[in-house]
């Protein structure tokens, strides 16, 4: 089957693309590694390769959970379907 | 798959096995690299290590510049040592440590001779070493005689994904088999440090990974000017999709599978608990690390890679594995071994890591990496604080 989107971790609320890139409006078929099940998602914007989509609303101070762990917190509100990365996103370290 | 239970190896005086067969000429300090180069020209089938250190370091610094120096010597890819140094002491000193291996090895210095004086004794030495080493037969080696380092870089997020998984699936099918494993990148662990903490064999591991990863952030803190988002993630991480260093930290730990850490260990230092998981401390650029890694005695690197690094090191193979589709594509030519069909789904992580063994072992045996067919040899000295 198609994916367009892997997940890690059930608990993830991001999940990362994994072909060449997803247009906006796409309606991409995402496949979670932990317990093998699938999902879906319309994506709001292009997203190339190896970078992250929202797979829900997001508020500024929430945690960017992904592998199940605390990889960062948000900086500016995003909508599920957005890009996340650094324009949204901080470092809790250093 | 069914693992084979042995390689081809070059057998070492010392019980150790070799995957190459290198006679090096080493220079002690910066200063005696035109001569250790002029050596290597001289005579074919020789390697100079040329660096840019081991003049007026001191304490640990100096400590870690000759573990590191009589540790790549001692490598047991490496078959006899031609050292040369501005001076005679700490030449010798550097013999010395490289002698107890059993190997062939011998030092020459500058001072009183200058460096056609030099260069023409140890011509005359390091032919006769090559020539020696040119005789040396491939024997058949159990799989343990194989110290296999890891490290990652320029990731993205397909090497948490998948590449960095592959290398954790051939941790977990060798580590049973009796291999020395070792992973290093203390400030790469930065946001996973707690979760990796836990996969200490013993407490003793887990506290002295905890403290020795407390030291380096320490470090960081007291020395950056900014957060560290020029470096940590760099530039090919971001454009890779990585964000915060959490995210490139959980990434880089996929790479020791479920395995269990034994030791920690210091820059360089050799493992002396047996078979099994070590954890080194290092820096996470490329070729400092792998070169501590050589030092401590590992004879075959594997480096998996998002956005496509090339790094190589003169006397350990550094096999190559990427998951990205375009780099496995646009770099082929630095890739040994393509998993990107994971990503696809048209390859499970047992089957990737299968595939990273069948390459690990045919490189064991002799298979010229990517990164050796092109040139790459970068030694890089760590060093840890300004000269006196």
């Amino acid at each position: 089957m198609a994916t367009e989107i892997i997940i890690h971790d059930q608990k993830d609320n991001v999940g990362v693309v994994v072909i060449e890139k997803i247009t906006p409006k796409q309606e991409c078929t995402c496949w979670i590694m932990e317990n093998d099940s699938s999902t879906s998602i319309q994506s709001k914007d292009e997203i190339p390769l190896g970078h992250k989509i929202a797979m829900n609303d997001l508020d500024e101070g929430d945690t960017i959970l992904k592998y199940g762990h605390d990889i960062g917190k948000v900086v500016k509100p995003i909508k599920k379907g957005e890009h996340v990365h650094v324009h949204n996103v901080k470092t809790k370290k250093w | 798959m069914e693992i084979p239970k042995s390689f081809l190896g070059y057998k070492r005086e010392n019980g150790r096995a070799g995957t190459r067969n290198h006679v090096i000429i080493l220079p002690v300090d910066d200063i005696s690299n035109a001569c250790a180069e002029a050596v290597s020209n001289n005579i074919k089938g020789t390697i100079a290590l040329p660096h840019s250190y081991g003049r007026l370091q001191f304490g640990a610094d100096l400590e870690l510049h000759f573990r590191t120096m009589i540790g790549t010597g001692s490598n047991p890819n490496v078959a006899a040592v031609i050292v040369i140094g501005i001076e005679p002491k700490w030449t010798k000193k550097i013999v010395d440590g490289i002698a107890k291996t059993g190997k062939p090895v011998e030092g020459f210095h500058i001072e009183r001779t200058g460096d056609i004086g030099t260069v023409m004794k140890a011509s005359k030495k390091a032919q006769e070493f090559v020539m020696w080493a040119s005789e040396k037969q491939r024997e058949e080696c159990p799989i343990s005689d194989l110290w296999i380092s890891v490290k990652c870089g320029e990731s993205d997020t397909t090497s948490g994904l998948a590449s960095n998984p592959t290398v954790g699936n051939l941790m977990d099918k060798l580590e049973p088999l009796g291999v020395h494993l070792c992973f290093g990148e203390t400030s790469e662990l930065t946001g996973a440090e707690k979760v990796c903490a836990t996969r200490g064999a013993t407490k003793e591991a887990s506290d002295k990974f905890m403290k020795t990863w407390s030291a380096y952030n320490d470090f960081i803190l007291k020395e950056a000017t900014d957060d560290l988002s020029e470096s940590q993630p760099t530039a090919g991480n971001i454009a890779g999709g990585l964000t915060t260093i959490e995210e490139k930290a959980f990434g880089n730990f996929q790479k020791i599978g479920n395995c269990k850490f034994v030791d920690v260990l210091e820059p360089a230092e050799e493992p002396k608990k047996g078979k099994g998981l070590y954890f080194m401390d290092t820096s996470s650029a490329a070729a400092e690390c792998v070169t501590l890694q050589a030092a401590a005695g590992f004879n075959i690197h594997l480096f998996p890679t998002g956005q496509g690094n090339i790094v190589g090191n003169p006397i350990e193979p550094v096999v190559k594995l990427t998951a990205n589709p375009l780099t496995a594509k646009s770099m082929s030519e630095h890739v040994d071994c393509d998993v990107s069909k994971i990503l696809s789904r048209e390859m499970n992580l047992s089957e990737a890591g299968d595939k990273l063994i069948e390459t690990t072992l045919r490189v064991a045996n002799g298979r010229l990496t990517c990164a050796e067919a092109l040139g790459h040899k970068e030694f890089v000295m760590t060093k840890l604080y300004r000269s006196a």
